[in-house]
């Protein structure tokens, strides 16, 4: 982590239900990182659009209940924890993200870069806000 | 069947079919009604009794027969699920055997045996369940004991009810292996006092033959085509039978419901010389059947969509192993006139390109017979340009990939190149691949490109169970390598030979020789009916080369160009009905199936991350 830069989890406004058919997913790109999007019917589940095993998009695999299988390798990720199910050998997992939806706009809770500066006037603002601990992977 | 998905309300009577006009549900006394969209009333088996009536016979619920099958005029007989014997009617099919084999004695002047009545008994396939049921159930007649096994994880329910010692019913849901035991148990009336600790698990015998070996011969083990064991027995020795397949072939038996297969295969497993256990492999853990009979399934219950065989039949969820699978059934099934689920497709399907190791894909247009033009070229090399792809490479099917492409890029790329798509990334047709046979080359006797032109295009964009790479050749040095083709036709001097079942891939080999024909017309057919009929019966994955090793040549030829017109002609018109509603994946460039189908979704809200 820099130390001009630091990250807050914060809930961003992300895309349209209707951008997501049933039981498939998209990306959303910010900035470099895409985040994978998946529609499961009665709610959206959000991680990052990387493959732990070959960073294959995981928003193009085919989704099982709230499993989505990598369309690269088929390795098989758990939405809801961001864990790897069939990494052969070490553990493996991909960033997962909360998600809210509200009059059909799909947010998620991410791990957003806030300048040094900005990020004490909110805490300010906010301070009763709860600091969470950084996203581990991806920043 | 709860467990697949079905509710099931017992012990209900029903007082009023809900809705006006149409069915909107059903009330019952006893609770609360259920919503239904369609109610089926099934209350059993009817005697048809008119004839009998007609004839002056004595009929009460049915024609009124005595234990030679008299009925009250003894000049005729009766048997079946219209007669009444003894007050009970009978509506299932063993009774009838058993009053026929009466009735043959009576009729033939050796009337003797007398019919005493059938213990009622029920070998069903539920939804996939094994079900029997036979004798009286119930355990609360006094003196009744009840003995019970239940695995609630594995579908498995056995009840037995004893009276005085003696087996009066039994009921076997999931695993109906030791029906016959207890049947004979049931007809026997055997003492089961010194048996009580072994009623439900039989002490382990190290003689695995003795469950059969203690069938009597002219028991049936096949109800529903009433074949018995010694006619078993005896196919497996006059026909040389070994597998479970032949035996269906020659016996008929185990073809009906299916429930008699393990039986059958126990006997194979005792009496074949050359016994081949034939496993039958499940399409996948989410949806336990076989391929064939999830085709069956499809076909007869008019499943036309990918989540409803979940639904129904499966766990609901499916996998990247089941669902394509699936989808393509689906395809081939209703020809194409199903209800198309995207998102049970592979992402090649879903956006009709080929998935690279980076998430870029591949664009490989058709270029039918590998024949192409000077406009054509220039026109991928400026797309090539216009779209900076990384890498243009010559396949080996005599395509032109261009590599490299975001998906974003996918629609505008299509339509600059004004080509149909090549589908070189999904289970379906390839290409066919050609020589210049008479066209050019001193040697070609045929012409090889206009036939596999014209091949190519009538084959195209239609999905099949893996990929089908075909080839033309104009002479018998096979330039385009016909003989590792899935599909190849080898022309020859006055005739073509079309042959199936090759590969040059994981695996190597030559195709079998299908047909041999005088005309090109006739070339392109017989390599038409044996496309779709591989489409119809390989399984998901499978090649033609593992399907024609598989079934055999002979029974290829048989089912296909050796068939009936009638057959061959059913299969070009399945063919002809598929290939009118499947349209050139591409023209989905212009008219997305979703309007996200292939753009970058950007965020409503921006931030760095």
């Amino acid at each position: 982590m820099s130390d001009k830069l630091s990250d807050k989890l914060r809930w961003v406004r992300t895309a349209r239900c209707e951008d997501i058919p049933l039981r498939e997913a998209r990306s959303v790109k910010f900035g470099d990182r895409e985040i994978a999007i998946f529609n499961l019917g009665d709610r959206f589940l959000a991680v990052d659009n990387r493959c732990p095993h070959k960073g294959g998009p995981l928003s193009d695999g085919i989704v099982s209940g709230a499993t989505v299988a990598c369309p690269l390798h088929a390795r098989k990720v758990d939405l809801e924890t961001g864990n790897v199910l069939n990494a052969p050998d070490s553990p493996q997992c991909v960033a997962a993200f909360r998600t809210r939806v509200e009059d059909g706009v799909i947010s998620l809770e991410l791990p957003v870069k806030t300048a040094a500066k900005e990020k004490r006037l909110e805490v300010c603002f906010e301070g009763s806000a709860r600091i969470l601990g950084t996203i581990q992977s991806g920043i | 069947m709860e467990c697949l998905g079905v509710k099931v309300l017992v012990n209900r009577s029903t007082t009023e079919i809900l809705g006006d006009r149409k069915a909107a549900g059903v009330a019952f006394k006893e609770g609360p009604s259920v919503e239904a969209d369609f109610v089926v009333v099934a209350a059993g088996i009817r005697p048809n009794t008119e004839l009998g009536r007609k004839a002056g016979l004595q009929v009460n619920r049915g024609i009124v027969v005595n234990d030679y099958m008299e009925t009250s005029n003894p000049d005729i007989f009766a048997v079946g699920e219209c007669v009444e014997h003894k007050g009970i009617c009978y509506g299932l099919v063993k009774p009838l055997f058993e009053q026929g084999k009466v009735l043959a004695a009576t009729i033939t002047g050796n009337k003797g045996p007398v019919y005493e009545g059938s213990i009622l008994a029920s070998k069903l396939k539920i939804m996939g369940v094994d079900v029997f049921s036979a004798g009286d159930f119930n355990e609360k007649a006094p003196g009744t004991d009840a003995v019970r096994y239940e695995d609630p994880a594995l579908g498995i329910y056995k009840k037995l009810t004893l009276r005085d010692g003696k087996l009066v019913g039994v009921i076997l849901v999931g695993d109906i292996s030791d029906s016959h035991r207890y049947m004979d148990w049931l007809r026997s009336g055997t003492d089961l006092t010194k048996m009580r600790r072994h009623l439900l698990f039989p002490a382990p015998v190290e003689d695995r033959g003795l469950d059969t070996a203690q069938m009597p011969d002219h028991e049936t083990v096949c109800g529903c085509m009433g074949v018995t064991k010694g006619s078993i027995i005896q196919a497996i020795h006059e026909k040389g039978v070994n597998t479970l397949s032949q035996l269906k072939e020659c016996t008929r038996a185990s073809t009906g419901c299916g429930s008699c297969t393990e039986l059958c295969q126990q006997l194979l497993k005792a009496v074949a010389l050359e016994f081949q256990e034939e496993t039958k492999k499940v399409l996948c853990k989410c949806v336990p059947f076989a391929e064939d009979n999830l085709r069956e399934i499809l076909r007869s219950q008019k499943l036309r969509s990918v989540q409803e065989v979940l639904d129904i039949y499966g766990n609901g969820q499916g996998c990247e192993v089941c669902k394509p699978a699936l989808s393509y059934m689906m395809d081939m099934i209703w020809c194409g006139d199903h209800d198309e689920d995207r998102s049970a497709r592979f992402i090649n399907d879903r956006v009709h390109a080929n998935i690279q190791k980076d998430g870029t894909f591949s664009v490989i247009p058709r270029i039918r017979g590998g024949v192409t033009s000077a406009a054509e070229l220039r026109r991928i090399a400026d797309v090539a340009d216009k779209y900076n792809v990384p890498m243009v490479k010559i396949t080996g099917s005599q395509r032109i990939d261009l590599l490299g492409v975001k998906k974003s890029d996918l629609p505008n790329m299509w339509a600059d190149l004004g080509m149909p798509s090549g589908q070189a990334y999904t289970k379906g047709v390839r290409m066919v691949k050609t020589c210049v046979g008479t066209e050019f080359c001193r040697y070609g006797v045929q012409d090889s490109t206009s036939a596999g032109i014209e091949l190519e295009r009538r084959l195209e964009n239609l999905y099949t169970p893996h990929k089908v790479k075909m080839g033309v050749v104009g002479c018998p040095r096979n330039c385009a390598e016909a003989t590792v083709k899935d599909i190849g036709i080898i022309g020859q001097e006055g005739s073509w030979q079309i042959v199936v079942g090759g590969a040059a891939g994981k695996s190597v080999r030559k195709a079998d020789l299908l047909i041999t024909v005088a005309g090109t017309e006739e070339a392109l057919e017989a390599a038409e009916v044996f496309f779709q009929y591989y489409r119809e019966n390989a399984n998901y994955l499978e090649r033609t080369y593992g399907f024609v090793e598989r079934l055999g040549i002979e029974k290829v030829r048989k089912e296909t160009v050796y068939a009936t017109e009638e057959v061959r002609q059913a299969l070009l018109d399945r063919l002809r009905k598929s290939k009118a509603l499947a349209p050139d994946p591409w023209l989905e460039g212009a008219n997305p199936r979703h309007p996200s189908q292939f753009i970058q979704i950007e965020p409503i809200e921006r931030v760095s991350l």
